[in-house]
């Protein structure tokens, strides 16, 4: 991987984190999940908030990858997108593995000169 | 596990670090597939989207082709006999250039009323599809696990 798409992942991540880091953000996630699909009208009229600022935070949620909107006939549907969070997983766990795998080459190394 | 009935339409998005082109040659070669769909090989054959894994192999209609743009095939889940049994869905690849270099890849699975099991299924599986085709094309490699 390149020096730049490495900074470009992390700048995803950054967006992802500060997106998950508000409860009502958190909340609307929490709503897609249990049923995906909604409209804006649909998702404001479980919130305590104008709608303006449901959409604002929904703007957060897409510009970090979290949340994807598709028109079907008039109307714009939210769907909740898991992957973000999965790249993030994917990203700690390859770190986990890697850590695995020096460990091994450590302990291989360490049987090997006291042959 | 959730009590939650899986979605119906289930929507997956992810940005590469790749061209359109690139990322419809993932999709549609089976050198590519085999790398990140669970070793499974597709390649579109005579208006089919075909997959092989090991001895097995399974066609799917193709509905609509717009190389390296979008891609909607029918989807039967012949890997699991019970799943197999269930109508079939449909899979819509759409696939966006963005500023800078970077392809916005978008999955959509509808059509999964009458393969409820399927739906349940493959939640999991295009997180990891399309988290393992982005490494692949970014890094060359297949994510590793």
């Amino acid at each position: 991987m390149t020096f730049w798409s490495h900074k470009m992942r992390g700048m995803d991540d950054d967006q992802v984190f500060k997106a998950l880091a508000d409860s009502t953000r958190r909340h609307l996630l929490d709503r897609l999940y249990e049923r995906d699909g909604r409209t804006l009208t649909e998702l404001e009229s479980e919130l305590e908030m104008t709608r303006f600022g449901v959409m604002k935070h929904l703007r957060v949620l897409e510009d970090a990858g979290l949340v994807v909107t598709r028109r079907e006939g008039r109307e714009k549907l939210h769907f909740l997108n898991p992957v973000p969070i999965r790249l993030i997983h994917d990203r700690w766990i390859d770190k986990y593995t890697e850590h695995r795998v020096a460990a091994l080459a450590d302990l291989k190394h360490e049987l090997e000169e006291s042959a | 596990m959730s009590t939650i009935t899986a979605q119906t339409t289930q929507v997956y998005s992810v940005f590469i670090r790749a061209t359109p082109e690139q990322v419809w040659d993932a999709i549609t070669k089976p050198e590519f597939t085999e790398q990140y769909f669970y070793g499974v090989r597709v390649e579109l054959r005579e208006g089919r989207r075909v997959s092989g894994m090991g001895d097995n192999e399974w066609a799917e209609d193709i509905l609509a082709a717009d190389p390296p743009r979008r891609l909607v095939h029918s989807w039967v889940s012949a890997y699991d006999p019970d799943m197999a049994a269930e109508e079939p869905s449909r899979v819509t690849w759409e696939i966006e250039p963005q500023d800078g270099g970077v392809t916005k890849l978008t999955v959509v699975h509808d059509q999964l009323e009458g393969a409820p099991k399927t739906a349940e299924s493959v939640a999991g599986g295009w997180m990891f599809v399309l988290s393992g085709l982005k490494t692949l094309l970014e890094t060359g490699k297949p994510l590793a696990g």
